[in-house]
């Protein structure tokens, strides 16, 4: 499976899958728990062969479920951990990624997404999962999701994803799609030098004097590993700042404020994307994923035509560039938003938008991806009509 | 010589807040004492559990204790317990919450043979949810979702381990503490997974519904009901008819332990990895 163990100067040939899977271990994953699952299963088979080679875990557990609160328990005991899955998998995990939310505790959750809802389209694309990645699990959570376009992004992305999980004690989330993960593509894996590696801030006081939520410390409190004389509690109740069951409305609104906090004030700086020829525009693209490819063709082509027209690809999905939707909606005159569902972020770009204007979405749900041809006509429709 | 309870349970987080007479104390108890017997440091042992009023108990314990969610204890104690194989795992856990919403996290440590502990705390009833039936309920007994009686046939908790692979399984009920301490201790000491399934009384929410609403009553008929495994061999199967046979009831040492597998596992890898390395010009 994997040509991996790369030389680093070298370019490989790598799936999506096979990307996250390697970059995984560069950014210090050393457990991995899954459940098969099609489009995702790749990354599997890549971390159950290479994880022993780096003296990591890697086990299949009975379900999704199980793969998911094993990730958890690996996590308190110190590794960094990930999972993957798709579709349903992803609908599975959703009890124990609000826990993770709760109890604040550090891992990455790959979702490859294929078609839905139920079943679906196992084995073809969709980007449907995109409001369940920001709002599947109850209550009220923080999510930081990433959705890379491009194979070296996809190494960042997953890099970035570890590094998140850590420096904010959240489940973060990786999105690709079918197409991304099974798509091969040359890349040069990314030199040690062009990424950080974050670590999880441990506790700087003795045991005595530790309590595994105090805000004393900041928004993110620092973590203590198990066994190794902290002997802390972690529950999925709400809690106060000694980790212990409390119902007590003050401090669980606290509490929870400060878990979306924790995020939400480094928003902006989270929400990343990358601007294609939007210097001029008078009609911007907003696109992600696989189908990002596709709408960068399509704004080529609409230029070569003469129609000022841009593509802004976010690579963040949550948070939501917010102000970058909102600077824009005052430069262009529209949006287009393809998407390969029937309209999900075009949501997210109306409300950040604050604005009344056209925005119009390119939607398709079949399992393929939307031809550039769709995005290019309505990207000529809305330059000519404004609708 | 007298075990120090308070130097293993968080005694500010006391009284617990489980019902006068609960069996479940009977456990806690008998587990602290176990682990005492055996020497295992605090900083060294995980205490896991689910969801329902025995999932409360780590929380007392000064240990390092996960409350995790509704029947997914073993999952994340498989977790911990992969990371550091060194260390002790003990999963506590109700029958709802081990053998309902849990039954297949159940059936599969069972079948891994890994080396935890998980000890099933049997009230027959969801305790802390009000009183519904559970895989263990009698057949006729009344609970808040059997108002007419209970229809469904219920599960033998310690077949159901032998039979999905725990290298070590024990029964034990409330009324004989001892013994529940000495198949703990046992469990704790086995290399490999290993079930003590305790029968315990919930007067509460059992007991109230079906005649037996303290504490002392419900403890007698679990006493009248349990036959230890060495006198229940010489009994025959009619005497036997509505009989709980407590006991040691399985033990291997034979299988293979999960973290052992692995390491050998990651042993093998490296050596292969070396051996190549070393081929290379």
């Amino acid at each position: 499976m994997s040509s991996g163990h790369s030389d680093k100067s070298e370019i490989v040939f790598w799936q999506g899958n096979e990307v996250v899977a390697e970059a995984a271990i560069a950014a210090g994953c050393r457990f991995y728990a899954g459940y098969p699952i099609t489009p995702s299963s790749e990354i599997a088979a890549v971390m159950a062969e290479r994880l022993p080679e780096v003296g990591g875990t890697f086990i299949q557990m009975e379900d999704e479920i199980a793969a998911m609160g094993a990730i958890i328990g690996a996590s308190l005991a110190g590794k960094k951990t990930f999972t993957a899955t798709s579709g349903p998998g992803f609908s599975l995990k959703m009890e124990n990624i609000g826990y993770a939310c709760m109890a604040e505790v550090p891992c990455v959750v790959v979702n490859v997404m294929r078609g839905g809802p139920s079943t679906g389209l196992p084995t073809a694309l969709a980007q449907a999962d995109v409001m369940q990645a920001r709002w599947g699990t109850h209550g009220d959570h923080p999510t930081i999701a990433l959705a890379p376009a491009y194979h070296r992004e996809i190494y960042l992305c997953t890099i970035k994803c570890f590094n998140y999980a850590e420096k904010y004690r959240i489940p973060t989330m990786l999105l690709l799609d079918e197409v991304l993960g099974h798509l091969s593509e040359g890349i040069q894996v990314p030199d040690p030098s062009e990424y950080e590696i974050f670590d999880r801030v441990k506790p700087s006081v003795p045991p005595e004097k530790y309590f595994p939520y105090d805000s004393s410390f900041g928004d993110v409190p620092p973590m203590a590993t198990y066994f190794e004389g902290y002997r802390f509690h972690v529950t999925g109740l709400n809690h106060n700042r000694t980790g212990f069951p409390t119902t007590d409305p003050e401090i669980c609104q606290q509490e929870e404020m400060r878990m979306i906090r924790k995020v939400m004030k480094d928003a902006e700086q989270l929400a990343e994307y990358e601007e294609y020829r939007m210097e001029d525009a008078e009609v911007a693209v907003f696109s992600f994923g696989s189908t990002a490819r596709g709408a960068r063709v399509a704004v080529d082509e609409a230029r070569k035509q003469g129609i000022k027209v841009g593509l802004l690809r976010a690579i963040t999905l949550w948070p939501f560039p917010d102000r970058k939707i909102y600077e824009l909606a005052r430069q262009v005159k529209a949006f287009v938003v393809p998407e390969v569902n029937l309209g999900q972020i075009i949501l997210e770009v109306e409300r950040a938008s604050h604005r009344d204007m056209p925005i119009v979405g390119v939607n398709r749900v079949g399992g393929v991806p939307i031809p550039p041809g769709e995005i290019f006509n309505k990207i000529k429709e809305v330059a000519r009509d404004g609708r | 010589m007298a075990v120090d309870y308070l130097y293993y349970l968080r005694a500010d987080k006391l009284p617990h807040m489980w019902c006068p007479g609960c069996g479940v104390g009977v456990v806690v108890k008998s587990m602290i004492g176990a682990i005492d017997q055996l020497g295992w440091e605090k900083n060294d042992t995980a205490v896991v559990s689910g969801i329902g009023c025995t999932s409360r108990a780590p929380g007392y314990m000064d240990m390092n204790t996960l409350h995790t969610t509704h029947g997914r204890a073993l999952t994340f104690a498989t977790g911990v317990k992969m990371a550091a194989p060194d260390k002790h795992v003990i999963v506590i856990s109700g029958d709802g919450d081990a053998t309902a919403i849990g039954g297949n996290h159940f059936i599969h440590a069972c079948r891994r043979n890994i080396d935890m502990t998980l000890i099933i705390v049997n009230n027959n009833i969801y305790g802390m949810t009000g009183g519904q039936f559970s895989p263990t309920t009698p057949y006729g007994a009344k609970a808040a979702t059997t108002p007419h009686g209970n229809i469904d046939p219920s599960f033998d908790l310690a077949q159901l381990a032998i039979g999905a692979g725990a290298t070590y399984v024990a029964r034990g009920s409330v009324d004989n503490a001892r013994m529940v301490q000495k198949y703990i201790r046992d469990g704790l000491a086995h290399h490999g997974f290993s079930v003590i399934e305790v029968l315990s009384n919930c007067h509460t929410q059992y007991g109230r519904r079906n005649k037996m609403s303290d504490p002392i009553t419900m403890v007698d008929w679990i006493a009248s009901q349990v036959v230890p495994r060495n006198k229940a061999e010489k009994m025959s199967p009619e005497e036997l008819q509505g009989k709980i046979i407590t006991g040691e009831l399985h033990r291997n040492a034979e299988r293979p332990e999960y973290t052992d597998e692995y390491r050998k596992l990651i042993e093998r890898v490296q050596a292969k990895q070396a051996a190549r390395a070393g081929a290379r010009p």
